[in-house]
């Protein structure tokens, strides 16, 4: 049977993934957001997963306005990575796990999330930095990946309370897979920030703080906040912390913190890192 | 029975529902052709052209033109379309902000190295510079 072993949590910045592709992660600014990634990249090296199940939002590259499904998981052999705009990013292609994935998709739809499947797309930042912040600069990734996209973009997004059940439901369908392997659950986006506006550049310190807090302690009430809330207090673009919730929701009531990281700023926005031991 | 709108008075902060997806939905479509080398090509040579290639309303296509960010959200564009025409421009997600906030490139850096815009008052969530 396969176990979900532990839970990570990380901002998928854009800006950050042009940093380490364009060699700028030497420079003072940058550098102070890898440092709270030196115990990561030791971490999972010890950790050698065989999949990451990698919940992160699109940030309109595989979905237009023609189709915007509320949650999409991937089924496919591989993605590419998207370009957004100025060309892919020179990042490995990222391979998947279909038979683990259609289990996945199998066990969830059938407990009542009705999710998408996605036979083909291509994955942008959100995806393919939280890689690049775990693993470094790899020729290959050095495990499978089943991407969960979840709809951030037009509202409404799904609640806080619909991503922890969720969460929920990925553990039993992880967990009873018939091979024995080395699963984490990653959540991505956030932390406080607004890209749009006269309000653009809104970071909210204390409400990061405390969401990083309460993540790991009493995400059950976390998972109770309604929108509204995000977007006043931690800006429009905030709202990517209901992910987190899915990644909270695969894990035990109690996890054990084995790393935080909290910087302001990359761009516009709050990094916000955790790693919770999930055995 | 219209969309229920709680988020209506943010102040500063459009809301891309229902209503503004389609209202941008050939802004955003023009924008997501502009994840293609070639299309980017073909914008970057003839701007108007390409543009009127679009079933686009002239005010969206103007504030295309200008790269007022503010004014082709308040059309219904949506930032993550929109950041399609500041990257085709070589330009970062922290550029474009900055010029929506009326800050100079250099003020807005030195808000968020100092900690990014606070939120003064939990309930609104208004702002203030430094
Ligand atoms: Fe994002």
């Amino acid at each position: 049977m396969s176990k979900i072993t532990a839970g990570v949590t990380t901002s998928h910045v854009p800006a950050i993934g042009a940093a380490l592709d364009l060699g700028k992660d030497k420079e003072p600014y940058w550098e102070a957001v890898f440092k709270g990634y030196e115990f990561s990249k030791k971490w999972i090296a010890n950790e050698k997963p065989d999949v990451v199940f990698l919940v992160y939002n699109d940030h309109a590259s595989a979905f237009s306005q023609e189709i915007i499904p509320t949650f999409a998981i991937g089924c496919a052999e591989e993605y590419a990575p998207a370009d957004e705009g100025f060309g892919p990013r020179p990042v490995p292609v990222v391979k998947g796990h279909p038979e683990m994935a259609s289990h996945i998709a199998q066990s969830v739809i059938q407990d009542d999330f009705d999710l998408t499947i996605v036979n083909k797309m291509d994955v942008d930042h959100g995806l393919t930095v939280p890689l690049s912040l775990m693993f470094g600069q790899p020729d290959q990734w050095p495990c499978k990946v089943i991407p969960l996209a979840v709809n951030v973009v037009q509202y409404p997004p799904p609640s806080g309370r619909r991503c922890y059940m969720l969460g929920k439901a990925i553990r039993k369908a992880i967990e009873s897979y018939d091979d024995d392997l080395n699963v984490q659950v990653w959540g991505t986006g956030g932390m406080s920030h607004q890209l749009q506006g006269p309000r653009a550049g809104l970071i909210n310190q204390e409400f990061d703080n405390d969401f990083l807090d309460r993540i790991v302690n009493d995400p059950d009430e976390l998972s109770k906040m309604p929108h509204l809330d995000y977007v006043k207090k931690a800006g429009s673009e905030g709202i990517e912390l209901v992910m987190w919730l899915i990644m909270r929701g695969a894990l035990n009531d109690d996890v054990e913190q084995i790393h935080r990281f909290y910087h302001v700023p990359a761009s516009n926005t709050a990094v916000g890192h955790l790693i919770l031991n999930n055995r | 029975m219209s969309l229920d709108k709680p988020y209506d008075n943010i102040p500063g902060t459009v809301i891309f529902d229902a209503d503004m997806s389609r209202k941008g939905f050939h802004l955003n479509q023009f924008c997501m052709s502009l994840m293609k080398a070639d299309n980017r090509a073909r914008f970057k040579a003839d701007e108007k052209a390409y543009l009127n290639e679009w079933k686009m309303t002239d005010e969206q296509k103007q504030a295309v033109l200008d790269r007022d960010y503010n004014r082709m959200m308040a059309l219904g564009g949506n930032i993550y379309f929109l950041a399609k025409i500041f990257s085709t421009d070589g330009l970062s997600f922290q550029y474009a902000a900055a010029t929506m906030t009326g800050m100079s490139q250099e003020e807005y850096r030195d808000m968020m190295l100092a900690g990014g815009r606070k939120p003064d008052n939990e309930s609104t969530g208004d702002q203030t510079d430094e």
